[in-house]
Order: structure tokens, then sequence, then C-alpha cells
């Protein structure tokens, strides 16, 4: 039973009550993925699995057999920091910085929802193939990521700033 | 609190009521701010720049590691049990069964734990960092429902968890008092702390509240809140020999060492406590039973253990926000001018702490009146110590204050903007002393006019959209200067015009460190790229907390005091062939990579010059701050102006906070950047407390019901709207840099501004927090008629 953890496969744990986000952080030393609540109501934990974002805290990791995850360490590439990680330090989007390796994973991933457009509470065209990044949505899909410095204008702003110049990127 | 530590209030409010009489009439140039910081005067530089936070890649790459995140070999987890009573005893514990269980190394009781010594709370030794005298596992007494009655350390954390299931306690339960009424009715006492008393009577106010024309008298409450910050409490601990390493997540580094080395009979320097990230604090991070079981556990164990709170956990042995029960009472005369203000209560704290809420901190400053009354009762209850939380006193207090504002004012029929600008005092009302800063006049006028005031509507009820009801409503906040005492740092100046500042300074978030580079490179005249910061160390100079909103002007005054000194050492360097010669340390300050004179900047000399010269690799000095003082000799306070819009659903009761402007009185702001986010991030927890947070206490059997962040709710991305801020960047001649702190302001105010508009929108005047829709469908109309 193995895992891919940024590229690289290690072995899962013989414990199967060990939960994704221990076996990072305990096992692997990739604590970049933080535990808030250990319960699936803060969204610390966000890592991406085959892309989607999952909690790490609600997920085991012998569940994960044969899978791909990346975490926040897995996101800069070649010593460059990934376009969001350098908006977060832009737009000031965290104090503590403890929520933020989350808030990060869980963006990614979000954005790319709205691409395969997965609609939300607040989408008024539910047959629209690829719905519109706007702060209203962007707000109801990131509030499983909770901030209690109260940097969420700071985040709204660099999740906005990153992929609306990439979007435009890609359309010319 | 003992008969020894109430003496102990008494003497030190005695000596503080003395010492202020004599420092309020001694001549200003006497104290610390009499002569302005020159920082002040140099506004073209790093100092207010907007500049990003110098640990924000590591932050954003997951590479800056939390206290839960030092790597050791050999390290046992540790799990928490805790008791389910609120007062007794533990009648029997076995725990052989959890001794059995796979990868378990020890489980740690009463009855095997190492004896500590007890440590006074800090609100009554300033060395400690304790929050309450309670013994930490030294005997089967019971305290408060959820008080730890037990610890394991196995070799996984998954073991340790598994092992403290097995734990199977009984107790001999005794009568707990934990319903507010019960204990209001054994009596209320006035509070004190530090030196203050929380009593204040300036002619007879309920005598002229009586005789006024118009009144408003109403009773406020607030409830419990959690602090919830996001990084769970967590240590990490390693002992060797009698040498104890400690990471932890705290803000108070320099008192947690002390503390730990007082219970366990070390001196102070045998240990140390390293904290470079807190992940949240707002002030819960402080010493709590869990950094003290984990080390008496290590020692058993004779292994390093890593002990993080559960969520639960958090809820259950750190303590909050506690209850108050407020009254405030307003009498005007019929043109607006106030007769009386009255604002008294209760908030809850335990026979074992002393922190009395003090609600009426920001009354005492912010208006002028004929006659007061302020007082803050208490009364004790067996639960979870409480303890300081973001605005403590003024988050609730002016709560209550700035409601009962807006009901006078719609009483008076005036404005409420007017009526506060028309109550605002010359020399602060309770002491007489002078402001050091205050524009409050200007932050109401320039906030009322960027946020469209005068659209408002004064009858309320009357605006709708939809099925919406629209309303707008305003408060004001204040939060006062202070400087603590223990304030040091060191200075180090290479030849090659590179810095290093060192300081035993905390950073949570609020940009400790990138603030500290900023203000240290100006000073010095270098780049901030050359000046490197050192904090989060118990071993750095200095013995601060981050608290209070204080910790930028404690060691922002300590590296002043140290600059100085390091300047007076280079002047001697530089000796007589220098362009500085003759020249005194007043004259001098940083440019260019030296020192020049700071009114002839040609007379110049790089440190690479002096240095070189004085055949020496570096200089360096260490200093502390004089004490602060200035806060008895000027009324220093921040101000703020707070205007929310707010929609509220008329089928549901959901509320909906659609805008909010902060306007700041605040001296000068020292990174645009990290300050605007101080201020949003307070105004966001006031969203919390105005909306939705409650720790919600069950009153028979003093259990905390919501103990995860699924039930006790804080604001969520959806919750919060883009948030405005301003502030008028006037320096305080009297403060370091001229700058307050900004931590706490953003929270005080915003609750009254929030309330305040749901009225306006709604016509139903909530005085019970937190104001769900429960508490406003009584007075909306079920069905609605557009428009």
């Amino acid at each position: 039973m193995s895992i891919t953890i940024n590229g690289g496969t290690v072995e899962l744990p013989d414990d199967p009550r060990m939960s994704l986000l221990d076996f990072l952080r305990e096992r692997l030393d990739l604590t970049g993925t933080k535990k808030g609540c250990n319960q699936g109501a803060c969204g610390a934990c966000t890592v991406l699995a085959d892309g989607e974002r999952i909690l790490s805290c609600l997920a085991l990791a012998v569940q994960y057999d044969g899978r791909c995850i990346t975490t926040i360490e897995g996101l800069a590439s070649k010593g460059e920091l990934h376009p969001l990680q350098q908006a977060f330090i832009e737009h000031d989007g965290f104090q503590c910085g403890y929520c933020t390796p989350g808030q990060i994973c869980s963006a990614i991933a979000m954005v790319n929802e709205l691409r395969r457009g997965v609609p939300s509470h607040v989408t008024g065209n539910l047959l629209a193939g690829n719905i519109a990044l706007d702060r209203d949505e962007l707000c109801e899909r990131m509030s499983g990521n909770l901030c209690r410095c109260g940097a969420y204008n700071g985040i709204v702003d660099a999740i906005l700033d990153t992929f609306k110049s990439l979007d435009s990127e890609e359309a010319s | 609190m003992s008969l020894r530590d109430k003496i102990q209030q008494g003497v030190m409010a005695a000596a503080m009521s003395a010492a202020q009489k004599v420092i309020a009439v001694a001549p200003d140039e006497w104290l610390p701010g009499g002569r302005p910081d020159p920082l002040i005067h140099q506004k073209h530089g790093l100092v207010g720049a907007q500049i990003p936070r110098i640990d924000g890649p590591q932050k954003v790459m997951g590479a800056a590691r939390f206290a839960a995140e030092v790597p050791l070999e050999g390290m046992l987890y540790a799990a928490l049990v805790y008791s389910t009573i609120a007062k007794g005893r533990l009648a029997a514990l076995d725990t052989s069964a959890a001794e059995c269980a796979p990868g378990v190394v020890l489980v740690m009781t009463h009855r095997n734990s190492p004896r500590l010594k007890s440590l006074p709370p800090f609100t009554v030794d300033m060395r400690s960092a304790a929050q309450d005298d309670v013994p930490v596992l030294q005997n089967d007494r019971i305290y408060w429902n959820g008080q730890p009655i037990a610890l394991v350390l196995a070799e996984t954390q998954e073991q340790a968890d598994h092992a403290k299931s097995l734990l199977r306690p009984s107790y001999m339960e005794e009568h707990a008092v934990t319903r507010l009424a019960e204990a209001k009715a054994a009596g209320v006492e006035t509070g004190s702390m530090m030196g203050m008393r929380f009593n204040d009577e300036i002619n007879d106010a309920e005598k002229m509240l009586a005789a006024s024309p118009v009144k408003v008298d109403e009773f406020y409450s607030t409830p419990r809140h959690n602090h919830n910050a996001l990084e769970l409490h967590a240590v990490t601990v390693i002992w060797n020999g009698n040498s104890l390493t400690v990471h932890d997540t705290t803000q108070k580094i320099a008192h947690t060492a002390w503390s730990l080395a007082h219970a366990f009979g070390l001196k102070t320097k045998q240990v140390r406590v390293l904290s470079p990230y807190v992940g949240g604090g707002f002030g819960g991070k402080g010493l709590w039973q869990h950094q003290l079981l984990a080390a008496a556990a290590a020692r058993l164990a004779g292994r390093p253990v890593r002990l993080v709170l559960s969520r639960e956990g958090v809820y259950r042995i750190i303590g909050g926000r506690t209850t108050t029960e407020q009254r405030v009472a307003i009498g005007a005369q019929r043109d607006g001018r106030f007769d009386a203000i009255i604002h008294e209560g209760v908030a809850a704290m335990t026979p074992n702490n002393n922190m009395p809420e003090p609600f009426i901190m920001g009354t005492r400053s912010r208006y002028a009146a004929r006659a007061f009354r302020l007082g803050v009762g208490t009364v004790h209850l067996d639960m979870m110590a409480n303890t300081f939380m973001r605005g403590p006193g003024e988050a609730a207090g002016t709560f209550a204050l700035e409601c009962a504002v807006d009901e006078l004012a719609m009483r008076l029929g005036m404005d409420p903007i007017a009526l506060r600008l028309l109550n605002e005092p010359q020399k602060d009302p309770i002491n007489g002393l002078p402001f050091s800063l205050r524009e409050v006049e200007k932050i109401f006028r320039d906030g009322a006019e960027r946020f469209g005031w005068n659209r408002r509507n004064p009858v309320p009820a009357q605006r709708r959209e939809g099925e919406w009801l629209v309303g707008m409503g305003v408060a004001s906040g204040t939060y006062p200067h202070n400087r603590m005492p223990g304030g040091a740092a060191r200075l180090t100046v290479t030849r090659e015009g590179h810095a290093t500042v060192e300081f035993a300074g905390q950073e949570m978030g609020m940009g400790t460190a990138t603030v500290h580079a900023q203000i240290t490179a100006e000073r010095l005249g270098l780049p901030m790229t050359h000046v490197a910061v050192a904090y989060g160390d118990s071993l750095l100079p200095g013995k601060v907390m981050a608290v209070g909103s204080a910790q930028t002007a404690s060691f922002g005054a300590a590296i002043a005091a140290t600059h100085k000194k390091l300047v007076k050492e280079l002047i001697s360097l530089a000796g007589n062939d220098s362009p500085l010669a003759g020249l005194s340390p007043d004259e001098v300050g940083g440019l260019d990579g030296g020192l020049a004179k700071l009114d002839e900047p040609a007379r110049h000399e790089s440190y690479a010059s002096i240095l070189t010269r004085a055949r020496r690799v570096e200089v360096s000095a260490q200093a502390s701050a004089p004490l602060p003082l200035e806060s008895m000799h000027w009324s220093m306070h921040s101000h703020s102006a707070m205007f929310c819009e707010v929609k509220v659903n008329t089928v549901t009761g959901e509320i909906r906070v659609s805008r909010i402007l902060g306007a700041f009185d605040c001296g000068r702001i020292l990174n645009a950047k990290t300050a605007a986010s101080q201020f949003r991030g307070g105004i966001i927890m006031g969203l919390g407390m105005a909306l939705m947070e409650e720790s919600k206490f069950d009153e028979r059997n003093g259990r905390i019901m919501n103990a995860n962040l699924s039930d006790y709710h804080v604001p969520v991305h959806m919750d919060v709207p883009e948030i405005d801020v301003m502030w008028t960047d006037t320096p305080d001649p009297h403060a370091p840099m001229g700058a307050h702190g900004v931590g706490e302001i953003g929270i005080t105010g915003t609750v009254a501004a929030v309330a305040n508009a749901i009225y306006n929108a709604t016509g139903k005047r909530v005085r019970d927090l937190p104001i769900t829709p429960d508490k406003l469908l009584s007075v909306l109309p079920l069905s609605h008629s557009a428009g």
C-alpha cells in the first residue's frame, strides 16, 4: 500500500486509525498542513487529493492508497512560489499564517470546481458550463476555511487577483 | 483570590494612586514621552509604508514551524482526561487498563505527578503568566467542569487517545455554584486588578439622573466567548538534566519561563521558552495547565513530550471572556448635554483567579458629564477561570454604553453623531488629565462623509429592499494606549552595515517582526534588507507580554533607548577625526548607512568608516525602556468611529452586514498594510460578537455545551463584507514612534454599531448578545408585501 505525496511515493502507515493529516504531520514531517479542529469544522487541514480539496483530518491515510496528494509544500515549483502564494503576501491574506496553507489549497481546487460548472448555493444559472469567479461565489465556496485573525478581505482579493489574471492570460 | 492577594491588590492600588497624584503634576519633560520621539518627524521613509510581512514567504509555503511542529527523536504524545463534574473530589481512578494498552508509557494522575509549587495569577504577581492559583494535578480536588484529572503518554497520538478512553473516573460531587443568580445572591464584590479599582463616583449620579428631563436606563448582557485561535494550544517539551526547553505557542514568553522555573524549583535561565510563531492569540495563548502537565510528564517519563489540546480541550482548560450584566443609565438636558452617566453591573469570575472584566474602562474617558457612577462588581462561579480576550472590558462595555447613547439620541430626536460630539470632554472626565491625542470629531466627520451617513433615515424600519429591511448604525470605540514595564532590547551594527535587533517579543500575526525591522532600519538609516530581527525566545532581552495592544510601544521604547545608547557608543568610537566629533547623541540620527547630524546631514560618517577606524567588527548595545509613567501624566487613548449597514430579512430574521467602515484615531500608523489587517481582524471579531459568538454554559453543571467549531460560530468568508478602514495618522507626541497599539480598538464599538444598525433597520432593540434571528422574529412580519 502506497501513496504519492507531492510527487514522491511513500508507504502507508500500519495503524489504520491514523488520519491522513497526522500521517503528513507526524510521520512525514510535512507540517505545512495544519490541525485546527481535527473534526472537519475549520478547513486548516485542506489538501488536494488528485486535484480535489479534502479535509485530511477526516480522511484515514489508508483510504488514500494509490492516490496522489498535494500539500502546501508541493505548490511552489523550482523555488518559485505559486502565483496564489505570492498574491497572499501582496494582499496580506493572513496574519498568524495558521489557516493559510488550507486557504490556499482550498482556493486552488475551488477555482477548478467553478471551471467545471459545479454549482453552489449562490449560483444563479445552474446550467452554466463555467461559473464566473465573483466575490459571492468565492465567499460561499471558501466558507469552510475559517480565519480567526480575520484576513478574509485580503484572502478574497488574493484569489480574485490571481485567478482573474490567469483566466485572462488563458483567454488571450 | 486569597486574603493575602486581596491585601496585595489593596497595597498596589494605594501605591498606584499616590504615584499617579505625583506624576500627574510633574513637568512634561521629566516623563517618558515628554520629548517627542525623533522618528515622528520622519515622514517619507519606512515608517508607515505598506510593507509586506517579512515572514510571509515562510507562512505561505507552510515552512513556518509552530509549537507542535518541532521534530524530536524519541518523543511521546500526550492526551488529557477532563473532569465531568464542576466541584468535588476524584473518588477513584483505575488506571490499570490504560497502563496495559498498546504503546502506553505513562499514566499520570495526582498520585504520581511531580510536586509543583503553586503559581500566583499574573494579575496578582507581575512576573507570573498563570491565570489562576489552582494546583495542577497535585491533589484529588475538582475546581471546574473540564479540569484535567489525568494525562496519558504513549508512542503515538492514536495510542494515547485510545488509552485515555479506558480511564473511568468516579467522583464525590459537592455543591457547585454554576448559576449566575446564585452567585449574585452570595454577594457582589468591587473588582480590582493590577492596582486599579473599578469604582468611580463623581457627584451624586443617581440624583442627577432622577432630575434629568431626558434619560435612558437599561440593562445589557453579554455571554462568554472563546478566543478560538485557529492553532490549537500545543507544547513540545524536552528536559536535559535540570534544563527545560519548551516550544510553546504563547503571548507571554518571558513570563512563561519564570512560571515554569518557579513551579519546578529552577532558576529562570534554566528554562528556555521558544515561540517564534503563534497561530493566533487574542488573549488566550498564555500559561494554562497543559504546559505544566507536559513538562511534569516529560520529567517522569524521561523523554520529550508533545501535548496538543483537542479543540474540545481548548474549551475545557483555556478560559475565555466572561459573561457580564450591565446597567447603563444616562441623564441629559433637552439640548443633549449629559448630566449623569451610570455604568455598573457584574462580571463572573472564579474563587481562584482575578480578572474582573472591566467593562467600565471605555466609559471612563469617553464622554463629559456632571456626575458619574461607574463600577464593576464580581461574583464567583465554579467554572474555568475567565481571562482577557481582545478588547477586554471595552468590547463588552462599549456595546452597552454606545447602544444606550443611540437609545438616548432617539429619545432626544437628535442625530447620534451630533449627540456624541456635543458631549466630547475637554480633559479626562474621571482623572482630570489632559488628553495626549484626541481627534474624535475628525474621525466622526470624515467617517460619516465616506460612509454616506446623510443617507440614513433616522426613523427606524422605513427602508425596504424586497423582503429585506435595511438600516444604518454608528458607534464609537475606545481603547487605552498602554506601554508595559520590562521592555529591553539589544542592537548590533556590523562593519558591513548590517544590523540585528533582538528582543523577547511575540508574533501572533500582528506583524511584530516586520514592524520592528522597519522601525529599526529607519532609526539606523539602513535598508530593511540589512536588518535582521530576533524574537520569540525567552533568552533574549525584555519581559513584555503581547497584551493590551502594548507590545509595539513597549519594545519600540526599548529599541529607542537602545539606539540612543548605541549612537553614544558610536560617537565615542568615531573620535575626534570624525565629522560627528563633539556632537551629543540627541543631535545625531541614522542616515544613509551611518550617522549624521539631524539638522546638518552633511556631517555624516558611515558605520563602515567608524568601525573600520576603530578596528571593530561590530558594535552592540543593550538597554531598557523607562518605566511607562506617561500614562499617569496624560490620558492616552485610541478612538474609533464605526459605521455599519445591515439588512434584516423580514421572513427569517437573518441579519447580513452589508457595509462597514472603521475610522480610527490611533496615532501614527507604522505599517499601513499590517495595521489595516489588525483593524479589519478586530472588526470581524466584533461582527462575531454581535451576531453569533457564545460559549454556551450549562448552568446546571457548569459545562460548556458547544465545545467545538461547528456549534460555536465564528464569522466565515460569507459573513464578512469588504471592510473599509481609514485613519488620521496624527502622531501622539508622547508615545514611542507617535503610535498607538492597533490590535484591539477594532473590536470595540463594532458590536454597538451593528446593534444600532439593526435597530435602525427593524425598530427592535436587542440588548442581549449575540443578536440572533430568533430575537428579532417576534417583531418581524412573517410575510411581506413587496414595496
